[in-house]
């Protein structure tokens, strides 16, 4: 049974806006299974009193001071826009989507 | 929609309603919640922006400590738990107003969790409980243009501003709060009101809610008695106290219609309209984005000294709750008095006031009758107006000190009001003191009897109330800076009369 099935790859690629071909829809899920299958692999080792990890380091708290730095400049930070007007990122409109939050 | 709405009471009558809130605060913190870029609010578009919080590779957050802190005395205010461990999440979406397509948050270990809050509603406690209290990031502002009205709705593109992105901002969730009746859009009021109180009492946000610092989403479900709950919507873009109580309101009104006609609610997003007090359907929740969450790799998990989550509990302000009745009592007021004070905003002002020396009713005196006056007729807060606490006990000062009488300090207090400068400034320069030298108000009290002999005769045959003539006379020839009380003294012993 695959780790990932056709339907799941077209809901994924809807999500991150990609447009993918049925062609390449059975190709993706093919390539996803098999690198899915590889990490269930670790699953299996994983013994009930082996926590999950979420980080390779095993740190908290690292926190910093609340102190302003200096900031890029509106030139510099809309330098790698594709586009922009009035001082701002210029993007197409987005229809259909909740903001976060 | 054509259907008539039907009568509240009727509402209220056949359905019962369930409400939550979920309340987004933005800390008032110097600095982002993962980069060092400054916070304030305005500002020219993509002034306040950096590699962190535009999102570009190879760039790493860095939380902020100061909101950290902030988040978790809000918990503990809100009678929370505090995690002693926990991680942020990334929430994936596609949307300009996270450039990283991602917003850090948190999903299921929030840094507070179940709490509650005790506010009044008609004299009763109501206790709201509180799900969790978790931090997150703000987005960006989105600028809809090419359309004809500017809304995103047949607009071509969108402009970006990133100024506000990565502002630390926390996320306050009711339980679902049923049982309230008729009383839910006030409870629903209350409780925002109060929430606000609490964290303007903590100094962690400034919680302006035309500024958006502080903002609401309502959820909103009627059942039949004794039935599961309904199935909910969640109206957004409630911006202000008195739209909290008229979203839910109209969110009841609106479902009981539905649900009257035969219908039934569909889970969705609704929008508040100002304007119109009503709300229109937004995105439908059945087609909600996936998000995806999964714990955030650049970030480490937070692990709150308990020792130092102790100090900050024991070091919490009075309620905002307790502290009013324990002002009411010092102040010695009915509960009807407190609560204009209340509504006039003038609580903290009062206080203030009160310790820059001033008694508590000449405090209240200023404040809720000349000062509130002006503020209503300018259209500003009262807190806005232009005098401060500090000037208004140095103006009661004078008063006290008989420098000022209560006509020539209410244009003193214009002067202030006006920006002419402190109290003492303004009576010295526009000459405003009361006429304490005796000889010359001797003089003008000579000068008056000498001017209404007739007068003076009646007071020295002992009709001691026509006096008040005279004493108008002197007031007049003083400009009014001359104490009456002193001036009828004056009079009357010139006269040898017995007051």
């Amino acid at each position: 049974m695959a780790a990932i099935s056709r339907e799941e790859v077209a809901h994924l690629a809807r999500l991150s806006r990609l447009a993918v071909t049925e062609e390449e829809l059975d190709t993706f899920a093919g390539q996803l299974d098999v690198i899915l299958q590889a990490v269930a692999q670790v699953g299996e080792v994983a013994a009930a009193d082996i926590p999950p990890t979420s980080h390779s380091v095993p740190l908290t708290n690292v926190f910093r001071e609340d102190v302003v730095t200096p900031c890029l400049t509106p030139e510099e930070a809309l330098s790698g826009a594709p586009d922009a007007e009035e001082q701002r990122f210029r993007v197409p409109r987005i229809l259909d989507e909740d903001v976060a939050s | 929609m054509t259907t008539t709405l039907p009568a509240y009471d009727e509402v209220v009558a056949r359905y019962e309603p369930v409400i939550g809130l979920e309340t987004h605060v933005e800390l008032g913190t110097n600095t982002k919640m993962w980069c060092g870029c400054p916070t304030d609010f305005g500002g020219e578009p993509n002034t306040r922006v950096c590699p962190v919080c535009l999102g570009l590779p190879g760039s790493l957050p860095v939380a902020n400590s100061a909101a950290i802190e902030a988040t978790i005395r809000i918990g503990l205010a809100l009678n929370c738990s505090i995690a002693q461990w926990c991680r942020f999440a990334r929430k994936n979406y596609f949307y300009p107003d996270m450039p990283k397509n991602f917003q850090i948050s948190q999903y299921d270990e929030p840094l507070c969790f179940d709490g509650y809050l005790d506010v009044e509603v008609d004299g009763e406690l109501v206790r709201i409980g509180i799900e969790r209290v978790h931090l997150e990031e703000d987005t960006g502002k989105t600028l809809h243009v090419g359309g004809a009205t500017g809304r995103i709705h047949g607009a071509t593109e969108s402009l970006v501003d990133y100024n506000r992105a990565g502002i630390p901002l926390v996320e306050i969730v009711t339980k679902p709060i049923p049982g309230t009746g008729a009383l839910a859009p006030e409870v629903a009021r209350a409780y925002v009101t109060e929430l606000r109180d609490v964290i303007r009492s903590l100094g962690v946000s400034d919680v302006r809610m035309e500024e958006g610092s502080l903002r609401c989403d309502v959820n909103t479900s009627l059942n039949l008695p004794g039935e599961e709950w309904g199935t909910r919507t969640e109206t957004k873009n409630v911006n202000s106290l008195r739209s909290v109580e008229r979203a839910v309101r109209s969110e009841m009104l609106r479902q009981a219609s539905v649900l009257e006609a035969g219908g039934r609610i569909t889970q969705e997003t609704r929008h508040f309209h100002e304007d119109t007090g009503d709300t229109t359907p937004g995105r439908s929740k059945e087609t909600a984005t996936d998000y995806r969450y999964f714990p955030e790799p650049d970030l480490v998990p937070i692990a709150p000294d308990p020792a130092w989550v102790a100090e900050l509990k024991a070091a919490l302000p009075e309620l905002p709750r307790l502290h009013r009745r324990r002002l009411q009592q010092a102040w010695g007021l009915s509960d009807a008095d407190m609560q204009s004070v209340l509504n006039a905003g003038a609580v903290e002002l009062i206080e203030q006031t009160v310790a820059a020396g001033a008694s508590p009713a000449a405090a209240r005196k200023w404040w809720l009758g000349e000062l509130s006056r002006r503020a209503n007729e300018t259209g500003v807060e009262l807190a806005d107006i232009g005098a401060t606490p500090a000037q208004v006990a140095e103006l009661q000062g004078l008063v006290d000190a008989g420098k000022l009488n209560d006509k020539l300090a209410r244009t003193v207090l214009e002067g202030v009001v006006a920006g002419e400068g402190s109290p003492t400034e303004i009576m010295t320069n526009r000459n405003l003191e009361v006429v304490s030298d005796t000889g010359a108000l001797t003089a003008a009290v000579d000068e008056a009897i000498a001017a209404n002999p007739a007068i003076a005769d009646k007071v020295r045959s002992g009709k001691v109330a026509a006096a008040g003539a005279l004493v108008g006379a002197v007031m007049k020839t003083t400009r009014g800076q001359a104490d009456a009380q002193t001036v009828r003294t004056l009079i009357l012993d010139r006269l040898n009369a017995q007051s």
